[in-house]
């Protein structure tokens, strides 16, 4: 196994690249995409110190943590249609009310 | 320059590319395309740190399913295009800046640790993290988040069809 700093490195500028992604994008669903990426930059963090310590539990948690980012697309998926519906637009600027 | 090294390096430049190309392409679709790419990338790093079970389900999960339904979203919103006008004039280059200190921050930090996280073996135990060794930690040790699990996605199921429900007339 290579060290488990160069996974690590990777993971650091993937999480960044979400990060920069949720803060400079303005579609609700490219935000959302950046945020899946983050999940997955942790992810590959997990999986490279499950490798290291040889435990299984990293692996374990990643496999919890796909199943809580796929619950949460779903739901994220439908709330992004539902305001598309009332607001005809999926603009973060434009969504500045919380009345529907 | 051994040949893992060799394959780390060239996935790593196809991951990073396509995480930027994520970034600053202008059509969502586009940016849906490279995150499945990125995904696909991912996975193949799975199996490089033996994870054979999680690389599948990273790609029948994540590739598959979340992506299938980002695309399907994206089309039957027409919203290819949404969101290019900036409102705020400062925020793109703070978050730049932002970003950039945050990558500094925790690079800084990895090569602190550099000579202080020892190498690990190369030898691994027999069958780790096949699907039979996933089960059974999955049902030994984890058996009741792994319950609640269950019972988490039949909320969001319930859920995307409650929020998705039109409205009664």
């Amino acid at each position: 196994m290579l060290p488990v700093y160069y996974y690590l490195g990777l993971a650091i500028i993937l999480f960044t690249i979400g990060a920069l992604g949720v803060l400079i994008r303005r579609n609700a669903i490219v935000i959302f995409m950046s945020v899946e990426l983050m999940l997955n930059a942790a992810n590959l963090a997990f999986v490279a110190y499950a490798r290291y310590w040889q435990s299984m539990n990293g692996q374990i948690f990643v496999f919890f943590i796909m199943t809580v980012a796929a619950a949460e697309v779903a739901i994220g998926l439908a709330l992004i249609v539902t305001i598309f519906r009332t607001k005809a637009s999926i603009d973060v600027d434009q969504i500045s009310t919380l009345k529907g | 320059m051994t040949l893992q090294m060799l394959l780390f390096l060239v996935l790593a430049l196809v991951a990073i590319a396509s995480a930027l190309g994520m970034l600053i392409s202008r059509n969502a679709i586009y940016s849906a395309l490279f995150l499945v790419l990125n995904f696909a990338t991912v996975a193949v790093f799975f199996l490089l740190l033996n994870a054979p079970f999680i690389a599948v389900a990273q790609v029948s999960v994540y590739t598959g399913a979340i992506m299938v339904l980002f695309l399907f979203v994206i089309m039957l919103l027409g919203a290819e295009r949404a969101g290019q006008i900036q409102a705020i004039q400062w925020q793109r280059p703070l978050a730049i800046t932002l970003a950039v200190i945050l990558l500094l921050e925790a690079g800084y930090i990895l090569l602190g640790q550099r000579g202080v996280i020892p190498p690990t073996t190369a030898q691994i135990p027999e069958g780790f993290g096949s699907p039979a060794q996933v089960g059974t930690d999955l049902f030994k040790s984890y058996l009741l988040p792994f319950e609640i699990t269950s019972v988490l996605l039949l909320v969001a199921m319930v859920g995307a069809i409650v929020l998705t429900k039109g409205e009664k007339k």
